[in-house]
């Protein structure tokens, strides 16, 4: 089963600080970790909200709002799709890129495949 | 549970899940680190069990620590130096009993410097897929090494009785002792035969999943899943090797159909008749882009690179006759030439029947009639009898389509086989 794990956006992050040697090394440590397991199947990093918008629709009035918005730790910065067994197993890979990269807060969501629906 | 002490908030009725999770993602590592320190698989896996039992035990009295990985690590880590320590010491007593030359054979164990785990990982791949033994045993090895499955996993994966498995797992160990294989990693000039060896075991596991069938229906099995992560693994671990790419790509698109080969009833739909929506886009993506990798290192000419590229030619083809049959025929003519086989030869007279006409496809299937390899193979005469068909000889096609029914031991296909014979019929 499959698992769309993200982290978020800091204020550091938000605010275009590029990242430390440190933390670069953190996410080639991550990398390599992933490499290793064989449960990464893609994943994507975002730049700050500053370089993007936002579309919200009110009874059918579309607004369209250029970033960068407040509020970092409620972004996106980055997510993978890992192919695991179980939710455990997703949460224990979620665990280790937390701790590798210092993330604050991992989302580990289900992803909904052809085979649900059989 | 209060968060006390760095330990992770969790309920307790979760930790047994959470340390099924925690083996299979760990144990291979852990066992890969053992083994490099104490030589053999048996006293690695013994580690690696100690380990585990010891944090169920702490765990469930204290919590699950913040970085279960690392105290699994340094507990697997301090009983793999104990049983060096104690083997030592009991070596030393014999060696004074028999008053030889006592030999300093320990090891400065205050001094081991943690090699890099992705080479002790690979160098465990290495050991469990070993030439000395015999695929399955290879398989049944590094599914319960690697994989971390159990034995009663392994047995209903292969559809086999657990005793055979555990046997099977036992005898392999007991050979590689017995030839004194130890941990290591392949010198360049040997690598080659050795990745061999570890890719065929992967294409083995993924085959049997995917051929796995109860009655007349393909039952899902989850010797794809672990060999499709074996594949990510072995990838990722040698990322510039064109024929590991190759033998991902293979599988993570022939993996792309699984949902789409099976009919509403659970009857087995072929590749040109499959709805193509239900084709799992995220694997064939991937195995492109392995494809373009594969491409990069100018390594399209090996056998998996070659079979990946074929069904990356049905992968891209958005309908079934949007298929590049002249490209299929060419890779088929490349792969025929490598990797010479009666199979391969009956899949290159089908791409050529459709590239170039039946007659073409039907010079290149006559000469394998007289193969005794092919005599009972059903596939042969239903592929004579389809080209002979488009050529209008409806006898010839309808004595293959028989010819067919008769060999099948599928229904399914028995019954479409007589259906084309009796359409025979009736143009004769």
């Amino acid at each position: 089963m499959r698992f769309m794990v993200m982290h978020y956006q800091t204020q550091a992050m938000e605010d275009g600080v590029p990242p430390s040697p440190e933390e670069q090394e953190a996410i080639g440590a991550y990398m390599q970790e992933a490499a290793m397991s064989g449960v990464l199947l893609s994943g994507e990093g975002v730049a700050s909200s500053a370089a993007g918008a936002r579309v919200e629709v009110t009874d059918g009035n579309v607004r369209v709002i250029d970033g960068p918005f407040a509020e970092a730790k409620e972004l996106i910065a980055g997510f993978g799709i890992l192919e695991v067994r179980s939710l455990e197993e997703a949460v224990e890979h979620a665990r280790k890129f937390a701790l590798l990269v210092g993330a604050e807060r991992v989302d580990v969501r289900r992803v909904v495949e052809f085979k649900d629906h059989e | 549970m209060a968060d006390l002490d760095g330990h992770t908030a969790t309920e307790t009725g979760n930790l047994d899940a959470m340390v099924t999770a925690v083996w299979r993602v760990e144990s291979p590592r852990i066992i890969a680190r053992v083994v490099r320190l104490v030589g053999d698989i048996d006293t690695a896996e013994e580690v690696a069990q100690d380990t585990f039992v010891s944090a169920i035990e702490k765990w469930r009295r204290d919590g699950i620590p913040n970085n279960p990985a690392a105290w699994l690590h340094t507990t697997a880590r301090f009983l793999a130096v104990d049983r060096i320590r104690r083997r030592d010491t009991q070596r030393h007593k014999y060696e004074q009993v028999a008053a030889t030359t006592p030999q300093t054979t320990e090891v400065d164990l205050d001094h081991i410097v943690d090699g890099d785990l992705a080479d002790d990982l690979l160098g465990l791949i290495f050991m469990s897929c070993h030439p000395i033994l015999s695929p399955d045993a290879r398989s049944a090895l590094t599914l319960k090494l690697i994989c971390g499955l159990n034995t009663a996993d392994i047995a209903r994966a292969f559809l086999t009785a657990e005793p055979t498995i555990a046997q099977r797992i036992g005898r392999a160990k007991r050979t590689l002792a017995a030839a004194s294989i130890r941990f290591e990693l392949p010198g360049a000039t040997e690598r080659p035969a050795r990745l061999d060896a570890v890719r065929e075991v992967i294409y083995l596991v993924f085959n049997e999943g995917y051929t796995a069938t109860s009655g007349d229906r393909w039952i899902h099995n989850e010797l794809c899943d672990e060999a499709l992560r074996l594949g990510r693994m072995l990838a990722g671990l040698t990322p510039d090797d064109p024929e590991t790419l190759g033998l991902l790509a293979l599988i993570e698109i022939q993996a792309s159909r699984l949902v789409a080969r099976v009919g509403p009833d659970g009857e087995p739909v072929l590749l040109m008749d499959q709805d193509r929506s239900r084709w799992d886009q995220t694997l064939i993506r991937r195995g492109i882009m392995l494809i373009g990798r594969i491409e990069q290192l100018h390594g399209t000419a090996g056998p998996y690179a070659l079979q990946a590229a074929i069904a990356a030619c049905h992968a891209r083809a958005i309908r079934a006759e949007d298929t590049d049959w002249p490209r299929i025929a060419a890779l088929y003519d490349g792969l025929a030439q490598i990797m010479p086989s009666p199979i391969v030869e009956l899949n290159r007279a089908v791409a050529t029947g459709r590239a170039f006409g039946p007659r073409a496809g039907l010079d290149v299937v006559r000469p394998l009639l007289e193969l005794p390899a092919l005599r009972e193979y059903h596939l042969l005469p239903a592929v004579v009898g389809d080209l002979s068909c488009s050529v209008g000889d409806h006898d010839e096609a309808r004595r293959q389509f028989l010819r067919a029914a008769a060999l099948t031991r599928n229904n399914q296909e028995r019954s479409t086989m007589l259906e084309r014979a009796a359409r025979c019929a009736t143009h004769s």
